[in-house]
């Protein structure tokens, strides 16, 4: 038993490092009095030093703390992806103008991240539902607080309690549905479920609605039609740079969460072949379900964004349907399908990341986050328009950028499967999306400046080093993907599988 | 065919020369102008001399199509490969550029019509950096659709094409110019997404064995779609004359349909090549349109033989509504721009009914009417801007009595003038009988109808020279110019190309003749 925990402590090294970091910036905060970004750069710190033990740990495939949590390929991809996203959060973040009221608090912030990343890393590697139970909530309520930040602004504050009202719900009914599913398998570990359901079940209904229970708290987290009221709201409320972890990060970690949970519990493991596709247990419909949630999340979340005009709030209705594409490939059981939401989610980091970051460049020097006022932009800050064409040509899905490859493999997973209704909702909802990314560019560069401001707007040159960290991986990504192809494939292994 | 230049492929040096000159420009200052046009002319001139080289060495004899050995200039290298693991199968993306008879022509066509579009380009005064850095962009777009083999590199190329298209047409065109790029951005991406869809189900359901690892790759290679032995057991697209054949078959042609255009997807051009300047409405006319043709003729007639066989009269009379329809609609046009972009609907309504005759004849008429349409409306897109240039203005009843103070110019336009309208001794009255001939093989009574068109083409294109040409000269407009150096340059190797041609156009025919034979058969064979 005390082997066992040792060992597994010595699994966990990025963890303790995020955990150990968030202490040092409590005492860090209470000693320094000069108001200043210290912190965050002591969090970066963390992180970086956490993404080099994750590399340590890469190839390893294994369960540890009695079954508790997974280190396996599978985690580790979307570990790396967090804490990529971290790294680039903090680096929005110390160049916020948001923040710059809250100087006297910015210690809390950074804390609440440390936590955050923490509760979303144990997210994508928990195989026990208490502990991803654990995972989820403390991911949630970091970033409850998170949202509300800026507590000054009222936006900021409303949006913050409409997260925690949602977020309250759902997560109580997601809570609820597994003391369902434990009470009819008997076990509390998803290998364990998996295993009570071999033989089948006499309690399909049942199971059924307990899947119907967990889909609202992972369907909240995603931001997926139905449960998606929040997501507009809390990211134009909240700061760009936590509606940006909150469209990324938070995302990508649900979507770990779900891959994991769903494809080891509710896999038919008798029919795992080496090439095939996946069977279910047997009278569980949750990837019908999921996909009927996909198309909604689609169809809604562009319908919705052509009328926006806060950008952050177009940017929440096109991540809603981006969630809708990445459930594409969780719904057609194959390894094809996991590898391409990986190269999604991959690439989805960078491009929306960008655009989010041009966002806040934006905002910090001109105050507005409205489309029509981004008229002549293209014109007065030549490089962040051409940036935030490039990011939004890429969310559309238009070659030779990133998006296009990833709606390639998603589209490509989908068709091989034979879902040709969904793959063909998701084509006719990309020409729809069309319209509202390109209206930015079109305000950006076809319209003069306002008289008011015509001056050309000027950023440093670190601004800048950022912009390009974001831009080069999303045109590259374009035209040579097969690093991250391998990398995908090589890690859809996951742990009990 | 080898042809090297310092190790690189003359088909990739083609296709990357205006790339090499956009980040050039890219590099260079704003305030340059001048070495700013000076580059992009360098980039498409070295495009000119390269096709020259292909026309002077390309094998005549060699027949292509489908048959990966008989290319000319073959660059194949591996691009994207990724080996198979455990539930996910082996990836392979490829490099692969060729040339064969019915894509050679094209290549010259593009090269030829990229420069005169920089010649015309160079009073453009407006963010000129910017402009030509698209504008070369756009070239490689164009020029890699012709070029390449692989389905996903096609795709590639073809995307590539919209987005510096629809800034070129929304910041430099007309007055409702933000209007008409979006039209063209939606229309050709609707277009996109069928094609994307289509390309998928295509690659699942091809493989090829590769000979070296025994395994059984899915690929997006052109050349192995189009052999029925590749097509796994079970896929969407297996077999013969399936309905999903036909669908994946309609979703191209819709694709392609909106590039020629074909009537009822022709909407967006009109408003496209009025609103746009002068050189982008000649790169519009001039290549992009033939884009969606060469595409039936690379993708769709020789992968899907089957549904082409099965839609061919569909094909036809869709042709011959473009052709009355587009003839029609020119004729009550006041505004000389929308003027020849109908005539262009009309003209690629008999590209399209001369290769949908599925006979060598109309075959090689459509592809020589590509061809020679995109020299004569180049020509007469400049016709329009210079008058234009002049007197900022388009209206044909504006107009009048222009021989009178710009002869010169009169004389050269007058032979695109009627060159369009099939005058013998041009070259559009070659490629015009050609595909007539072909398709009244095929089909009598769409063919009589169609040729109908002629007589209204003829009639709107005298027309339009006496309301222009002839006649009284309003006061307002004395005074004009007659053509600077820089506009000769742009119209006279045209003229002279429209004069060859008419005359002699064997140079041409020979170029694609064994291609389009090979193709025909094997179509009629059912592949």
């Amino acid at each position: 038993m005390v082997e066992q925990t040792l060992y597994s402590i010595s699994q966990f090294y990025p963890e303790i490092i995020i955990t150990l970091t968030l202490c040092v910036i409590i005492v860090t905060d209470l000693l320094i009095k000069e108001e200043n970004h210290t912190t965050g750069w002591i969090l970066l710190g963390g992180f970086v030093l956490a993404g080099l033990t994750l590399m340590l740990q890469f190839g390893r495939n294994e369960s540890v703390f009695f079954d508790m949590i997974a280190i396996d390929p599978f985690s580790h991809f979307f570990k790396a992806l967090l804490l990529l996203t971290g790294i680039f959060i903090i680096l929005f973040s110390v160049q916020s103008r948001e923040l710059n009221n809250y100087m006297h608090r910015i210690g809390e912030y950074y804390m609440l991240l440390a936590g955050m990343m923490l509760g979303m890393m144990m997210m994508v590697s928990s195989s026990n539902l208490l502990m991803l139970f654990l995972a989820f909530e403390l991911t949630s309520i970091s970033s409850y607080v998170l949202v509300g930040f800026t507590k000054q602004t009222k936006r900021s504050s409303e949006s913050s309690m409409k997260y925690i009202i949602y977020g309250a719900v759902s997560s109580g009914v997601m809570l609820y549905g597994f003391s369902l599913l434990i009470g009819i398998t008997g076990a509390v570990d998803i290998y364990g479920i998996n295993e009570a359901l071999a033989g089948g079940t006499e309690h399909a209904l049942l199971l059924n609605i307990s899947i119907l229970m967990i889909l609202v708290g992972m369907g909240f987290k995603i931001a997926v039609v139905p449960f998606h009221f929040w997501a507009p709201d809390v990211y134009e409320g909240a700061p760009v740079s936590i509606a940006a972890i909150l469209a990324v990060a938070s995302k990508i970690a649900a979507f770990g969460l779900l891959i994991r949970f769903f494809s080891v519990s509710f896999i038919d493991a008798g029919g795992l072949t080496e090439s095939g596709s996946w069977q279910v247990v047997e009278g569980i419909h949750w990837n019908q379900l999921l996909g009927v949630m996909a198309a909604l999340a689609m169809i809604l979340g562009n319908l919705t964004a052509l009328r926006q005009d806060n950008i952050k709030r177009m940017l929440a209705y096109s991540s809603i349907a981006h969630a809708g594409y990445i459930l594409m490939g969780v719904v057609i059981l194959a390894g094809e399908g996991i590898s391409s939401v990986m190269i999604y989610l991959f690439i989805y980091l960078f491009m929306n990341l960008g655009a989010f970051y041009v966002v806040m460049l934006f905002y910090n020097k001109t105050g507005t986050e409205s489309i029509e006022k981004y008229k002549g932009l293209g014109k007065r800050a030549p490089l962040q328009g051409v940036a935030l064409t490039i990011f939004l040509v890429s969310l559309t899905g238009i070659p030779p950028t990133g998006g296009f490859v990833a709606k390639l493999y998603i589209f490509g997973a989908a068709v091989s499967a034979g879902w040709i209704w969904l793959v063909a909702i998701a084509g006719l909802m990309t020409i729809v999306s069309l319209f509202y990314y390109i209206r930015v560019v079109r305000n950006m560069y076809f319209y003069e400046p306002e008289e008011t401001a015509v001056k050309p707007i000027r950023f440093n040159v670190w601004s800048n080093v950022v912009l390009f960290a974001l831009l080069i991986p999303t045109l590259l990504l374009g035209i040579y993907f097969a690093p991250l192809l391998e990398f995908a494939r090589n890690s859809i292994h996951m742990f009990g599988m | 065919m080898e042809f090297s230049i310092f190790g690189i492929g003359i088909l990739t040096w083609l296709v990357f020369a205006p790339i090499v000159g956009m980040i050039i420009i890219l590099m260079l200052p704003d305030k340059n102008r001048n070495a700013i046009r000076w580059t992009a002319a360098g980039a498409t001139g070295i495009q000119v001399i390269l096709a020259g080289v292909i026309f002077a060495i390309f094998d005549r004899s060699k027949l292509g199509i489908n048959d990966a050995e008989s290319f000319q200039f073959i660059e194949k290298y591996s691009w994207i490969t990724v080996e198979a693991v455990p539930w996910v199968g082996r990836i392979e993306i490829n490099y692969f550029l060729g040339l064969d008879g019915l894509s050679v022509l094209m290549v010259i066509l593009t090269s030829i019509i990229a420069l005169i579009g920089v010649i015309s380009s160079w009073n453009i005064q407006k963010m000129v950096k910017g402009y030509f850095a698209l504008y070369l962009l756009l070239v490689t777009g164009m020029m890699g659709v012709f070029v390449a083999l692989d389905f996903f590199l096609f795709f590639i190329f073809w995307e590539v094409m919209l987005l510096p298209m629809y800034f070129l047409i929304g910041l430099w065109g007309g007055p409702r110019r933000e209007y008409a790029a979006i039209k063209f951005f939606i229309y050709t991406f609707v277009g996109g997404i069928l094609m994307l869809l289509t390309m998928l189900a295509l690659y699942f359901s091809v493989a090829y064995t590769d000979p070296a690892s025994g395994q059984s790759v899915h690929t997006f290679n052109i050349l192995h779609m189009m052999n029925p032995a590749n097509y796994v057991e079970g896929g969407l697209l297996s077999g013969v004359d399936t309905t999903w054949r036909y669908v994946a078959w309609m979703a191209l042609f819709i694709n392609f349909a909106i590039k020629i255009p074909l009537f009822p997807f022709h909407t967006w051009l009109p408003d496209a090549h009025v609103e746009a300047p002068t050189p982008i409405s000649v790169i519009l006319a001039g290549i992009l349109l033939k884009l969606g043709t060469y595409g039936l003729l690379r993708i769709n007639f020789p992968i899907f033989p089957d549904a082409t066989i099965y839609f061919v009269y569909f094909m036809a009379a869709l042709a011959m509504i473009s052709i009355i329809y587009g003839a029609l609609c020119a004729m009550a046009q006041d505004d000389f721009k929308k003027l020849i972009a109908y005539s262009s609907i009309s003209h690629m309504g008999i590209v399209v009914l001369g290769i949908a005759a599925l006979n060598t004849q109309g075959m090689v008429g459509g592809v020589l009417q590509m061809f020679n349409h995109g020299i004569i409306t180049a020509v007469l897109f400049l016709a329009v801007g210079v008058l234009y240039d002049r007197t900022k203005k388009r209206g044909l009843y504006d107009f009048g009595g222009i021989a009178n103070q710009m002869p010169k110019y009169t004389g050269l336009a007058m032979i695109g003038m009627f060159a369009a309208l099939g005058l013998p001794g041009l070259n559009g009255f070659v490629s015009e009988l050609f595909s007539f001939l072909g398709a009244f093989e095929a089909y009598k009574w769409i063919t009589i109808i169609s040729v109908t068109g002629i007589i209204i083409t003829a009639s709107y294109i005298l027309w339009t020279i006496q309301r222009v040409f002839l006649g009284k000269t309003p006061e307002k407009l004395t005074d004009l110019k007659d053509l600077t150096l820089r506009e000769y340059l742009a119209f006279i190797p045209l003229i002279i190309l429209i004069i060859l041609l008419g005359i002699y156009p064997a140079p041409a025919i020979e170029l694609m003749n064994t291609s389009l034979s090979h193709l025909v058969d094997f179509i009629n064979t059912g592949g």
